[in-house]
């Protein structure tokens, strides 16, 4: 919404105040404004000038060497280059020192340009006949001025007057952030009103006198509403013989600091009125209505219909229609139709002004794919009984204007009048509420400021219906807040009971996670939530995979964010191949998130949000390096066991002979794998890639900040090395299981040192070495009970077919 | 004096010298060796005891032993020295170029969007806030119909909201957690919640389809706009400085009433005016207001009793704001020479 600074002083006339003071204290008191363009900004030194003589430059086909009278003693010679340029014009006239606003392409200048004296091929210059461009506007809001060369002034216009004065341009373009509840700030009045309250002067609302000759509206137009609940108002007013013809410059003026382009008069009062009161109008060539009868009923489904942009528009049953005797002559509130639009030659003008379901306008607007000023302003869902003051108010400038001869009296369809609201004034609640302590005087006084009219008898506060936003005593004590102003309440802390400040659980144990992961070089990445199903060809998931049951945006931006993310590590690899493309070296990621995972498809309850810690890299380090950090992880979490890595199980987007699934006591926790050399192909990623998901919500039932101190050995430990040959396919756990079966507690720790598979060593066999400590909590440990351990041992495997190495 | 004396005092002298003239350790053991050794001079005079008479012997040995005293007093003074000398000569030979390159640990980096968090988390903590988090897809009556957004309100025009279907939707806000929290009905609530919301915007410097808000819900006796307004003046000079202003302005929210945009004094050129706030000396870092009393209502709490004050946050505001970063998409291309930036 804009509004010309102006415009507001049309009702506030005592308001005077710079535009910035305008912005500042408007915004506080919650008419935020976003922006204001001062008109006269650059424009110095403009006056109006009469030419007194015009000649030929001797050395230009194009220049004229003029005399100008600026009203003072001796007249100017100004050169110019204009060709509409004439003797006896009065213009604006740039005197030396003077500026404008930018050249006459209209090109604006921040800093405006400097008007010096000079030549012009030989010629002396002082100063500048401007055109409408220069001073900053344009041809469109100004009709009168030429297309293309400088403005004129009527004849009767003082020489020497301030021409930015008479232009209109002493004033400043306003642009509001108007919320949604306050509709009636979608008018001029509306914020005038805003603007009186806040500056404390008064407001004056226009006094619509009554029009009309003795004739009856109701004779020239009967109106019927069929679907009154999408139309509950219905205002019709006609005016005969009717003269088109441009509307007064100040009208024009109001239009075109709102960006409206004045068209002629019957056109400019409809969209003077619509921004004046925010209540669209329409006006009909009263001879294009057929059987001079209005019906408002819903379109049916496949109607086709042409608006008056000459677009062909399909229509359905939600759609409200006005129609004549015949045929539909506008689609409702949205915009009229080209069968009855005014021309030039119209004799009679039917206005209507009508109020209608805002829900159901912004609903067919959007189907239909039609917004306009008229739609825009209904869709917010208007005061009904603003339309009878608007349908007045027009026919009562045609009368002013002398635009045509209006007929008496008005029809009106309206059957549930909108009454009033009543809220019980509270003052010690709205005390209470906003931590203040006003007196009800106070408080009565920052309602009437904006005519919320205070009911003593009843103790309670007259809303206007205009005001759709205050129903209970909240909303009271934001009147009273916002005109007392925001900033001059208190500022206290809450009192009350004290809490504990604290994060949940799962939340600390991420941040451990963090911790770590950064401390084993891995940088935090944020994914996501929702990618393309492509996702599922590129990590080569089978057909059938259950992963592919992804939950479905119905209206996504686009396919690659079509579905929600049911694995973490498209997001990993994403980025990883992000860096790679960028030739970052050595490059360690690690992202929490959830993945999404529907209990049944399609969706009937929330799915099993699942978070995961997802790492991933490439360059330096291994498998086993990413399982270090795994093993890191789950100790600092809490899990005091050794986790289980298993291969029964394979996935198709790691390395089928480097992968595992991790569990813990026979829960799945995660996996962990070299990127298989076909998705890192896919992903572009040219190194070997290594990834290790946990998935959180299996991790925290094992995890815990619980530590208990088990005390420090007091006798020393043996330690014995033993080097096997090994059947290749027997695994490190396979070994580890018989030393923690048969080492008993006296095996303290192991630890494999070596591993060798090549020449020496038989083919089918690997030769591994394990440090073995043993440790007797309560004495020193003798050299038989050693060898009885090693023993034990030794016979488990054996029996697994495991020899010593001779 | 006897011969013997006399010995024992040259035995003596010449050890003193060689003392003196020994330059090194080694040297110094030899002198050692050579005077006191098993063969050395002094021990070859005890040695010859046995050509003393009887009556001389206890002074012989009384010469003797007060002639190795002498020698190892002085070679021990004198080892201490070339001991000192050597770790003298060790340490200076080990100098090193301090100024060479340090050895760093290769570490990770954490993303600004959770450092900020992170801030934010320990400033309301440190006030007795709870951390809550909810689900990010949230059924449609707690991301809006329990919010005071009914069916067909603006804001729940398509184009903003991320449906699943009817009634499950992409959550647009953390609200929703105050929702469900409120529904719980354990009084007071002082919690925050942060999370990850979704809005139909197409991807630019400023935007992004995801993004992370942080909800705060304050709900007890008599809280009022005022403690509102001291809570998050607290806020923002914790996290932007103890300089920092906040100015109030009215604005409104479906789900608050009264409501307000807050505005702190920008940090850069500190109210000034600058190109980082646009020259308004301000920038705009949150929403919040009074919960509306109907909201209350549809989670079982009494408006009547309890009052109550929520603020809602950008996580990328606060970290776009705080680092400087001038576009919201690095946020989410996780290049590590951006992570590598914030700490």
């Amino acid at each position: 919404m804009n509004t010309s600074l102006s415009w507001i002083k049309r009702y506030v006339p005592d308001l005077d105040v710079t535009a910035q003071e305008y912005a500042d204290a408007m915004t506080l008191s919650g008419t935020k404004v976003e922006n204001y363009e001062e008109l006269d900004k650059n424009l110095d030194k403009i006056v109006v000038g009469e030419i007194l003589s015009c000649e030929a430059h001797p050395n230009s086909d194009h220049l004229h060497i003029c005399m100008v009278n600026v009203g003072e003693a001796e007249p100017l010679q100004i050169v110019c280059g204009a060709p509409n340029v004439a003797v006896g014009q009065k213009v604006p006239v740039v005197l030396e020192g003077g500026s404008v606003a930018g050249s006459r392409d209209g090109d604006k200048n921040p800093e405006g340009i400097k008007i010096k004296a000079g030549k012009l091929r030989g010629v002396e210059s002082h100063g500048m006949i401007c055109s409408i461009e220069e001073l900053g506007s344009t041809h469109e809001m100004y009709p009168e001025a030429p297309e293309y060369g400088i403005y004129v002034f009527p004849d009767d216009t003082k020489v020497g007057a301030d021409a930015i004065e008479l232009l209109g341009l002493h004033d400043a373009i306003i642009e509001y952030e108007i919320t949604s509840n306050r509709v009636d700030c979608y008018s001029v009045i509306g914020i005038a009103r805003e603007a009186a309250a806040t500056f404390g002067k008064k407001f004056h609302n226009p006094e619509i006198k009554i029009t009309g000759n003795d004739e009856k509206a109701s004779d020239y137009i009967d109106v019927e509403v069929i679907d009154k609940d999408l139309c509950p108002r219905f205002t019709a007013r006609v005016v005969k013989n009717v003269k088109i013809g441009p509307s007064p410059k100040w009208m024009q003026r109001c239009l075109a600091s709102n960006g409206i382009r004045p068209i002629n008069n019957v056109v400019d009062i409809t969209n003077y009125v619509m921004e004046e009161y925010g209540q669209p109008m329409h006006s009909y060539d009263y001879d294009m209505i057929a059987g001079h009868k209005i019906i408002v009923k819903r379109a049916k489904d496949g109607d086709v219909f042409t608006t008056l942009d000459g677009q062909e528009r399909h229509l359905d049953h939600d759609v409200i229609m006005i129609c004549d005797a015949e045929k539909e002559v506008g689609i409702g509130g949205i915009m009229g139709g080209e069968n009855s639009m005014i021309t030039d030659d119209v004799k009679t003008v039917l206005f209507e002004a009508a109020n209608f379901n805002g829900t159901n306008i912004r609903l067919s607007s959007k189907r239909i794919g039609l917004q306009t000023d008229a739609s825009q302003k209904f869709d917010k869902g208007l005061d009904p009984n603003t339309a009878e003051l608007a349908v007045n108010r027009a026919c009562e400038l045609m009368e002013e204007f002398g635009a045509g001869e209006v007929v008496g009296g008005i029809v009106d369809v309206y059957d549930e009048v909108r009454q009033p609201k009543e809220v019980a004034f509270e003052p010690e609640k709205i005390n209470a509420l906003l931590g203040t302590s006003f007196t009800e005087e106070e408080m009565i006084g920052y309602f009437e400021a904006v005519d919320l009219k205070y009911d003593a008898d009843k103790r309670c506060v007259i809303v206007p219906t205009w005001r759709q936003d205050v129903f209970r005593t909240c909303d009271l004590a934001e009147e009273v807040a916002r005109f007392y102003g925001y900033d001059k309440i208190p500022t206290t802390l809450p009192k009350g009971s004290s809490t504990a400040g604290k994060l949940q659980f799962d939340m600390r144990i991420l941040s451990i996670a963090r911790d770590i992961a950064e401390d084993c070089g891995f940088s935090q990445g944020y994914c996501y939530s929702f990618e393309s199903r492509k996702v599922f060809d590129k990590l080569r998931l089978d057909e059938d995979d259950a992963l592919r049951n992804a939950i479905e945006i119905i209206n996504p931006l686009g396919e690659d964010f079509s579905i929600m993310r049911t694995t973490s590590l498209n997001g990993i690899l994403t980025s990883l191949a992000t860096n790679y493309n960028r030739r970052n070296k050595n490059v360690r990621l690690y992202e929490h998130g959830n993945v999404y995972l529907p209990k049944a498809l399609p969706l009937t309850e929330l799915p099993d949000e699942r978070m995961r810690l997802t790492l991933g890299m490439y360059g330096e380090g291994d498998f086993f390096e990413m399982k270090g950090v795994v093993q890191l992880l789950l100790s600092k979490f809490g899990l005091k066991k050794k986790a289980a890595y298993t291969t029964d199980v394979l996935k198709n987007y790691l390395h089928p002979g480097r992968q595992a699934q991790i569990s813990y006591e026979g829960v799945w926790i995660g996996e962990i794998g070299e990127v298989h050399p076909l998705v890192c192909q896919n992903y572009g990623i040219g190194e070997r890639a290594y990834i290790a998901v946990l998935d959180m919500p299996a991790i925290l039932p094992f995890a815990t900040f619980d530590r208990k101190f088990t005390g420090i050995a007091r006798y020393p430990a043996v330690t014995r090395d033993i080097s096997m040959i090994v059947p290749r396919e027997i695994t490190a756990a396979e070994i580890e299981a018989v030393l923690e079966q048969r080492g008993g507690k006296l095996l303290e720790s192991y630890n494999l040192f070596d591993i060798y598979e090549g020449p020496g060593i038989l083919p089918g066999y690997k030769s591994i070495a394990y440090s073995l400590t043993f440790r007797h909590k309560d004495k020193t440990m003798e050299e038989a009970e050693i060898v009885s351990a090693m023993n034990k041992i030794l016979n488990g495997l054996n029996g697994i077919g495991i020899e010593l190495r001779k | 004096m006897s011969e013997i004396e006399l010995k024992v005092k040259e035995i003596q002298d010449n050890a003193l010298r060689e003392i003196t003239s020994a330059d090194d350790l080694e040297k110094l053991n030899s002198v050692r060796v050579s005077f006191l050794g098993k063969k050395g001079s002094l021990t070859s005079v005890l040695k010859s005891m046995k050509t003393v008479s009887p009556e001389d012997r206890p002074k012989v040995g009384k010469w003797v032993n007060s002639a190795r005293a002498a020698i190892e007093e002085q070679m021990e003074a004198k080892r201490k020295k070339l001991d000192a000398a050597r770790l003298d000569r060790q340490l200076a030979a080990e100098k090193i170029d301090v100024t060479l390159p340090a050895k760093m640990k290769f570490i990770g980096h954490r993303h600004p969007n959770t450092i900020a968090l992170e801030e934010v988390e320990r400033i309301f903590t440190g006030m007795g806030y709870e951390v809550i988090e909810g689900p990010e897809i949230e059924y449609d009556d707690y991301n809006f119909t329990k919010l005071n957004i009914p069916a067909n309100h603006p804001a729940k025009d398509e184009q903003d909201t991320f449906y699943i279907n009817k009634e499950i939707l992409l959550r647009t806000q953390t609200s929703p957690v105050q929702a469900r929290v409120m529904e719980k009905g354990k009084l007071p609530i002082r919690m925050i919640s942060p999370g990850r919301v979704f809005r139909s915007d197409e991807v630019d410097a400023t935007h992004s389809p995801s993004f992370h808000q942080i909800e705060g819900l304050v709900i007890d006796k008599n809280v009022t706009l005022a403690d509102l307004k001291g809570t998050l003046d607290v806020f923002a000079k914790e996290l932007f400085g103890p300089d920092t202003k906040t100015k109030f302005r009215p604005h409104h929210f479906p789900f608050t009433e009264p409501s307000a945009e807050v505005d702190v004094s920008c940090f850069k050129c500190g109210g000034k005016g600058c190109r980082f706030c646009k020259g308004s000396g301000w920038i705009e870092i949150l929403g919040c207001g009074m919960v509306h009393p109907h909201v209350l209502e549809m989670c079982g709490i009494d408006p009547e009793e309890y009052t109550g004050f929520a603020f809602g946050v950008g996580l990328e505001r606060i970290a776009l704001l705080k680092y400087e970063i001038d576009d919201m998409r690095l946020l989410y291309e996780n290049d590590v020479r951006f992570l590598s930036q914030f700490n």
